[in-house]
């Protein structure tokens, strides 16, 4: 058969190289300037707040975008690593860096109980697995001796990172927490261009036959969840630090359904959407929170119009114009 | 991993390789499939055709797994794998294809390949490494591109191919995993006649050192191609012998073929 074809390796062409667009890096660079600067002109606070749920909803955002994994259970992960870190710091004594590696853990260990049952399902029932699970610790959570029930667990200290940066002193802790999330957003980034992250991809786009492929299809999503429920937590551990107590609302199921909206206002299967997403979601919260206008309105009509008229969401939208083609912002095969 | 196939040459005796004993599936009261028995050959091309509903796919999934039988056994290279899942017997060499095209759309057609290729090259599970570590799999990729002709849409989007050359596409991708027996599923459906002959050389050339099972529609194709021809009707074997014994059989022709096929 290859006889028939001498030709096919001379007339191939030479390797595509993967152009290092210039526009990526110059938006990169942008963005991190834009990091560095931004607590000189902006209430760190609420910076720091929007860091977070950047964090959360890139993390989410590999179980939807990358995996095809609709998880209505992450604010399992994201408010049980608030308890779990504010428990470790508070209780404990732990510093900062190791609390947040409880919460973390934590996090993980409640992902891989809650994946092992959800993936088994498709679809809306896998949906609605997590819903149920996530509930369900929703009230250990309410009942539990350590979370304090409704009070939460308050004044949490933040210590020293690494016994050297206080972080009591905003400017540090919010430094400390862009490094995370910068930290995050890469591994994020390397986990789903990978090649396990090409997995993922061939099983969101056709699960059957990624099987056939000979995937234990069940694996890849369960190492999907657990690393999606671990970066959650990591958002939600820093959430701690920085407002310095765990709350019920961290675990509530309608933070599972902000993330959700966050993620598809953004862009999902994209890097960056979740970010503006999760900006436009606080930002319009906390800006809505002064004027007493109820902000569900006002979000459920941006999250109305979203779904009617970009439907990939903003950074998916500019994606697809010429202009970002033509630059090379988008990722082609990110569907 | 182990050169592909197609070039090497191996033992092309026939022997069985895939067997199946009374296989049946009830779906509630109705049974789709009923005593099947099947035995599918080393280096031969084996056809399973049938009116529609006979049950053809069915057998398909029942032999891959994706469904699991209520009764019967079936072996794959003497190994019983009536209750190994559809993965593990993709792993054990057992590879289909689907009868709607089976493709990563939003993948490019190499990467679709290549999708195929990181298992068995060890390249699948690796999350901390970037992309870029499966450019080692480029070679054989474009090799099997070249050999199905897809060498000219290496770089597109697979949803941007046609219904024909996504068929194509795929049985590239089934070609990379090297598997012992090949399950094809209308492998030639919807295909303009350049991709039939083109296909059809292909999966005489692959039968030499592998075993075929296919179901198709196209009778031409299947006298030219077939060693061993199986007529499924209402989820039972009627008839089966080589494509000359079957194609006389007056129950064939009056179940499948119309009278007036010779």
């Amino acid at each position: 058969m290859t006889d028939a074809n001498p030709t096919i390796r001379t007339t191939l062409r030479a390797e595509p190289a993967v152009p290092v667009s210039g526009a990526r890096i110059a938006v990169l660079v942008i963005a991190l300037a834009f990091l560095i600067g931004a607590p000189f002109f902006v209430y760190p606070i609420f910076l720091m707040k929007l860091l977070c749920f950047a964090l959360f909803a890139c993390a989410f955002n590999v179980l939807l975008g990358y995996t095809g994994l609709l998880s209505f259970g992450h604010a399992t992960f994201f408010g049980g690593a608030a308890y779990f870190t504010a428990h470790a710091v508070k209780e404990w004594g732990l510093s900062p860096e190791l609390g947040i590696l409880v919460g973390v853990a934590g996090a993980a260990l409640l992902g891989l109980i809650m994946g092992y049952f959800a993936i088994r399902r498709q679809g809306i029932y896998f949906a609605m697995i997590t819903l149920a699970l996530s509930q369900m610790f929703f009230f250990f959570c309410l009942q539990a001796k350590f979370t304090h029930g409704e009070d939460g667990i308050q004044s949490v200290p933040r210590g020293h990172f690494f016994g050297l940066l206080d972080l009591n002193d905003s400017l540090s802790m919010y430094y400390t927490v862009t490094a995370i999330f910068v930290g995050g957003l890469f591994l994020i980034w390397r986990f789903v261009h990978s090649p396990f992250g090409m997995i993922l991809r061939s099983i969101r786009e056709n699960e059957p036959r990624a099987i056939s492929l000979g995937y234990s299809v069940a694996r890849y999503k369960l190492g999907a969840f657990v690393f999606s429920a671990a970066l959650a937590g990591l958002a939600g551990a820093v959430k701690a630090l920085v407002f310095q107590f765990a709350t019920l609302t961290d675990v509530a199921w309608q933070m599972s359904g902000e993330v959700i909206l966050m993620t598809l206002l953004g862009g999902i299967g994209t890097i960056f959407g979740p970010i503006f997403g999760s900006a436009l979601v606080v930002g319009l919260g906390n800006y809505l929170a002064t004027t007493g206008f109820p902000v569900t309105i006002i979000t459920g009509i941006v999250f109305m119009v979203c779904v009617l008229v970009f439907r990939r969401g903003i950074v998916g939208e500019i994606n697809a114009t010429r202009l970002a083609q033509k630059l090379g912002l988008a990722d082609r095969s990110s569907g | 991993m182990t050169q592909v196939s197609v070039e090497r040459a191996v033992s092309s005796e026939p022997r069985v390789v895939l067997s199946a004993r009374g296989i049946r599936k009830d779906f509630g009261g109705f049974s789709a499939v009923r005593n099947v028995d099947l035995d599918v050959h080393h280096a031969r091309v084996h056809a399973l055709i049938g009116p529609n509903g006979a049950g053809k796919t069915t057998v398909f999934n029942l032999l891959t797994k994706f469904l699991q039988p209520t009764a019967g056994t079936i072996l794959l290279m003497g190994q019983d794998i009536t209750r190994t899942p559809p993965d593990k017997v993709a792993r054990l060499g057992l590879v289909r294809s689907f009868q709607i095209s089976a493709v990563f759309p939003h993948l490019s057609v190499l990467d679709n390949v290549r999708v195929a290729l990181q298992r068995p090259n060890n390249l699948a599970h690796q999350f901390w490494r970037p992309v870029s570590a499966l450019d080692t799999l480029n070679r054989r990729a474009d090799e099997l591109l070249g050999l199905v002709g897809l060498t000219k849409e290496r770089d597109r989007l697979a949803a941007d191919l046609s219904y024909g050359r996504k068929r194509v596409l795929e049985i590239a991708t089934t070609l990379a995993l090297d598997p012992k027996v090949l399950l094809l599923d209308e492998p030639l459906a919807g295909m303009g006649q350049e991709d039939i002959t083109v296909v059809a050389n292909l999966i005489r050339e692959v039968a030499k050192t592998r075993a075929v099972l296919m179901v198709e529609h196209n009778l031409s194709v299947v006298a030219d191609l077939c060693h061993f021809v199986t007529v499924l009707q209402r989820g039972e074997i009627l008839a089966e012998g080589d494509y000359e014994t079957v194609s006389r059989d007056p129950r064939v022709r009056i179940a499948y073929m119309g009278t007036e096929e010779a």
